[in-house]
């Protein structure tokens, strides 16, 4: 293996060269395999344009990956030598952390008096999904459980309060308990048979689950009126006033979200949240040290579906019309890419996470089509590049023992 | 008083016999060693011994209790803790948060008390800290507090692993190749902590392959080869055991 | 009655053998489930349809029906196969020493890439197979089979035993399953493990690149979202035959196609696709393992 590898080496080294025929010739050899296969989806004249962009954008990546090395060298030693990481230094200080966050938090507080009623909608949207990806943070970032379909205690969440509205007419601080525990309990029954499985086939068995939960919801015509879905569902009375319009939508959510968030920590720095990192980390070992292991990721399945149950209620009492569309295994990927993205386990990551992936489809709007294009291959370069995320657990709550990112 | 008892003990993998109806009792406050040459199984006695592995036939049981098959969280919360050969720490945690984490089955907080953080959580939280930094100082690794874990250098990690398992609060401590890897220096300093933790009350079983460790602090020995006890006794005694040399004092430590 | 919905169920339980063995083969040798490989099922469709065009456009097809079909197979079949080939260099190869998740959310990537992309070329309107042949068949005791489930039956049949000759009597074969068993031993006796893995995507890709083709055969219409429910319906039969085995994958197929025309056909129609997600459940709570796999235990 070590010989295969060296070859590869001085491959690399003749293909880094400019002199070498390999320089000029692999990009080509690339794009033109691509533009191939690319041949029969679209054409002669598509193909050859791609084919075109595709070596000119080799022949960059080329050029260039031989000054980036030279480059993140330079640039290493620079941090080394001066000793300080941006992480650190924002960590040691108390005085710029503290102006940040008052900076951040007056900014997220005072939007609804700026912005158009557009932003505020996708604001609340992130709100929403923030609450999401932090319940799916505790279940894959913590505890380490792969789940494939979270969308499914969302469903429940949104669903159960759609009915108990509609049909029951119960508002909605009266069935948010009922949602939020219906969900958990979801949660409950769904993990302790399929928590007995490892790793891919509990992915696999949450995927199931996401899917037939779908499917009764589109189904299942006499109880959630199928893809036609449930309307005329009531917003939050506050004080016996509805919370109708956008901009107190807007600090209700934010309110939440908060709420969310502060109890998420909490129980992240406890017992509990040390058991859960445990068992990511080395279930076996979690186990010999005296965790209950099954009970333990079964508190994280329950706990993970309350919130994706309280985004629900969220998500149907502020749409006020819910259909099996928004439920689908797309949304659960989405949510995972959040939680990946924010870096697992990490609270403020997955809050960033959620925000960037609701904010910046919304930005790009034009390019709207080519948005899950970009969510794929973005997923492909992110594990290749930084599986991590953008943070490491834990790195901004204390001085790590290393300096580099 | 014998603190454990292993009756007729045996693991099937298959076609394989890892273990056959092997036989002992262990001291309360003794030290013991169990050696055998690679393979003969000591690991998987250890896994039975600990839950991790279900034994196909045989009992175990610990303070006049039958532990056979009880799982592995069970046993820890009866007295009994282990390390493993090839370190299973918390990567992703630091050294003082490994120790943190060990104190889980002796401490009571649950979700909703981390939530509302009333006055016996917080005490409790003071404790287990209080507590952690306690157990790396009986290790000396207390500088270490806040290193990532898997920082540390090798022999550290081995030391931390030890005060993960003290941390659990056992009785019965089983050492998985304490001092593999290690160089004489350090070799005595593990030998002078094992030493230091029968002090502290605890019933020690070790597996070894150095026999300098084996002779020098064991009371009794227990020799596995090919998953069968082929002899116990007193260092003096099995020294001149012509079936241990045999099997496995060819090699001179 | 029951004869028909048989019939009906070896066509399709075909038809999930051969994109299961995919699943099956990238399991055993990588432990990754490819989440992509639903995809190349659908792109096998879709390449079919546009080669069958092309002939048609070029008067080969009105020249010769066999010869272009023909043509089509064989195309269909090369270029699902480069892409296999390619997305396993792009997307699995770099990360193949990372921890288990990376390429499982790369595999998810790629799938939605592929969807998509799929759906921005050839439109998001299903398409249509060209209307060559008529629904021929023949009539016994009442029942009618067609032509083409008999052609889709006996290319499955045949083209698993010759997946199955493969595996055991050639040399690559024997590599393939000494990659499965042990990756590092046999990179040790000189097997060169990226030319397996890149020839297991291969052979997987080609399988799935027929079925796909023998779908838009059967039903006339696809659209991009046809790799997603077929996937998960043939890594159920990969599954439920035992994940990593073979011979697992093809009869769990065949099994998952019989169960699903019957059930379709006497409990409920509309959940016809549920079944295969509550079968998938069921085993991944009573026998993980499989029909024919073994559990295995982690070593500490």
């Amino acid at each position: 293996m070590t010989e295969q590898r060296a070859e590869s080496k001085e491959q690399r080294a003749k293909n880094t060269d400019k002199k070498s025929p390999g320089f000029v010739l692999r990009p080509l050899i690339i794009a033109l395999w691509l533009a191939l296969l690319f041949l029969p989806f679209r054409g002669i004249k598509d193909a050859l344009i791609l084919f075109v962009m595709l070596s000119i954008l080799l022949f960059i990546f080329r050029a260039l990956s031989g000054y980036a090395k030279t480059l993140t060298e330079k640039f290493n030693g620079i941090r080394q030598s001066v000793n300080i990481s941006l992480e650190t230094v924002y960590a040691r200080s108390k005085i710029p952390q503290f102006v940040t966050y008052l900076l951040l938090f007056g900014f997220i507080l005072s939007v609804p008096f700026f912005a158009k009623d557009y932003f505020i909608d996708v604001l609340i949207l992130a709100g929403i999904y923030v609450i999401l990806a932090q319940g799916l943070n505790v279940v894959v970032g913590f505890a380490g459980l792969l789940n494939l379909g979270f969308v499914a205690f969302y469903a429940i969440g949104a669903y159960s309060y759609a009915l108990l509205n509609t049909k029951m007419g119960l508002g909605f601080w009266s069935a948010l308990p009922l949602s939020v525990v219906l969900a958990s309990f979801s949660g409950f029954l769904l993990a302790v048979p399929a928590l007995r499985l490892k790793g891919d086939y509990l992915a696999i068995v949450t995927l199931g689950f996401g899917e037939i939960v779908r499917l009764v919801l589109n189904n299942w015509d006499s109880v959630t009126k199928g893809p036609n879905g449930i309307g005329g569902i009531e917003p939050p009375y506050l004080f016996g006033m509805p919370l109708g319009r956008l901009s107190y939508y807007y600090y209700f959510i934010l309110a939440f979200v908060a709420l969310t968030v502060f109890m998420v920590r909490r129980v992240y720095k406890s017992r509990t949240g040390r058991a859960w990192v445990a068992i990511r980390e080395d279930e076996i070992a979690s186990s010999s040290i005296g965790i209950n292991t099954t009970a333990y990721k079964l508190y994280a399945f329950a706990f993970g579906a309350f919130w994706a149950g309280a985004a629900g209620a969220l998500f149907a009492a502020k749409m006020q019309f819910v259909s099996p569309e928004s439920f689908t295994f797309m949304e659960s990927v989405l949510i995972l890419s959040m939680v990946i993205l924010g870096g697992l386990g990490s609270i403020p990551g997955v809050i960033l996470g959620a925000v960037i992936l609701v904010i910046l489809p919304e930005m790009l709007r034009e390019i709207q089509l080519y948005r899950m294009l970009a969510l794929g291959s973005g997923l492909v370069l992110l594990m290749i590049f930084r599986p991590q995320g953008l943070f490491r657990p834990g790195r901004l709550s204390r001085l790590a023992g290393r300096a580099n990112l | 008083m014998y603190l454990l008892e292993v009756r007729d003990l045996t693991k099937h993998f298959g076609g394989i016999r890892a273990i056959e109806e092997v036989r002992f009792r262990v001291r309360e406050g003794s030290i013991t060693s169990i050696i055998g040459p690679n393979g003969a199984g000591k690991t998987t006695l250890f896994n039975c011994l600990t839950g991790i592995t279900q034994p196909t036939k045989g009992r175990v049981s610990f303070l006049d209790t039958e532990i056979t098959g009880f799982r592995s969280s069970s046993i820890v919360k009866l007295g009994i803790a282990r390390t493993f050969q090839n370190i299973r720490l918390f990567k992703e945690m630091s050294v003082l948060e490994n120790i943190m984490v060990s104190q889980h089955c002796r401490t009571g907080a649950g979700l909703f008390a981390s939530i509302l953080r009333g006055n016996a959580f917080k005490k409790e939280e003071k404790i287990i800290e209080e507590k952690a930094l306690e157990y790396l100082e009986l290790v000396g690794l207390e500088d270490f507090a806040e290193t990532l874990s898997w920082n540390l250098p090798y022999g550290s990690q081995k030391r931390l692993e030890i005060a993960r398992a003290i941390a659990t609060e056992p009785r019965l401590m089983l050492l998985d190749e304490p001092t593999a890897g290690m160089n004489p220096q350090e070799t005595s300093e593990m030998m002078e902590l094992i030493k230091k933790l029968q002090e502290l009350g605890k019933t020690i079983i070790l597996i070894e392959h150095d026999m300098k460790v084996v002779m020098g602090i064991s009371e009794n020995i227990v020799v596995l080869d090919h998953g069968v006890k082929i002899a116990e006794g007193t260092p003096g005694e099995i020294r001149k055991n012509p079936l241990v040399i045999e099997a496995y004092l060819g090699k001179e430590h | 009655m029951f004869v028909q919905q048989v019939i009906n169920g070896l066509t399709v339980g075909g038809v999930y053998a051969l994109i299961a063995l995919g699943y099956t083969m990238v399991y055993g040798i990588l432990d990754l489930i490819n989440f992509a490989h639903g995809e190349i099922y659908m792109l096998g469709a879709y390449l079919g349809i546009i080669f069958l065009g092309f002939f048609t456009v070029i008067g080969l097809t009105a020249y010769s029906l066999p010869l272009a079909l023909a043509l089509t197979f064989i195309l269909s079949i090369v270029f699902c196969s480069a892409y296999g080939f390619t997305i396993e260099k792009i997307a699995y190869k770099p990360l193949r020493n990372a921890s288990r998740l990376s390429p499982l959310i790369s595999a998810i990537g790629v799938s939605i890439f592929l969807q998509n992309y799929v759906m921005l070329t050839q439109g998001a309107t299903d398409k249509v197979f060209p209307h060559l042949f008529e629904e021929t068949g023949f009539e016994m005791q009442g029942m009618t089979f067609t032509y083409i489930q008999i052609f889709i039956i006996v290319v499955s049949a045949a083209l698993m035993m010759f997946l199955n000759l493969f595996i055991t009597k050639t040399r690559m074969g024997k590599a393939m399953r000494a990659v499965a068993q042990d990756k590092t031993m046999a990179s040790l006796v000189g097997i060169n493990i990226d030319t397996v893995i890149s020839v297991t995507f291969v052979i997987g890709s080609g399988l799935a690149a027929v079925a796909g083709l023998m779908v838009a055969m059967y039903y006339g219409l696809v659209n991009y979202s046809i790799g997603y429910i077929a996937g998960i319906k043939a890594f159920t039969a990969a599954v439920l035959g035992g994940i990593g085995s073979i011979p697992g994958a093809m009869f769990g197929g065949i099994l998952l196609g019989l169960v699903e025309s019957l059930s379709a056909s006497y409990i409920s129609p509309e959940y016809k696709d549920a079944y295969a997600f509550i079968i998938l459940i069921i085993i991944l709570l009573i026998k993980p393992s499989g029909l024919f796999g073994k559990s295995q235990e982690e070593k500490v």
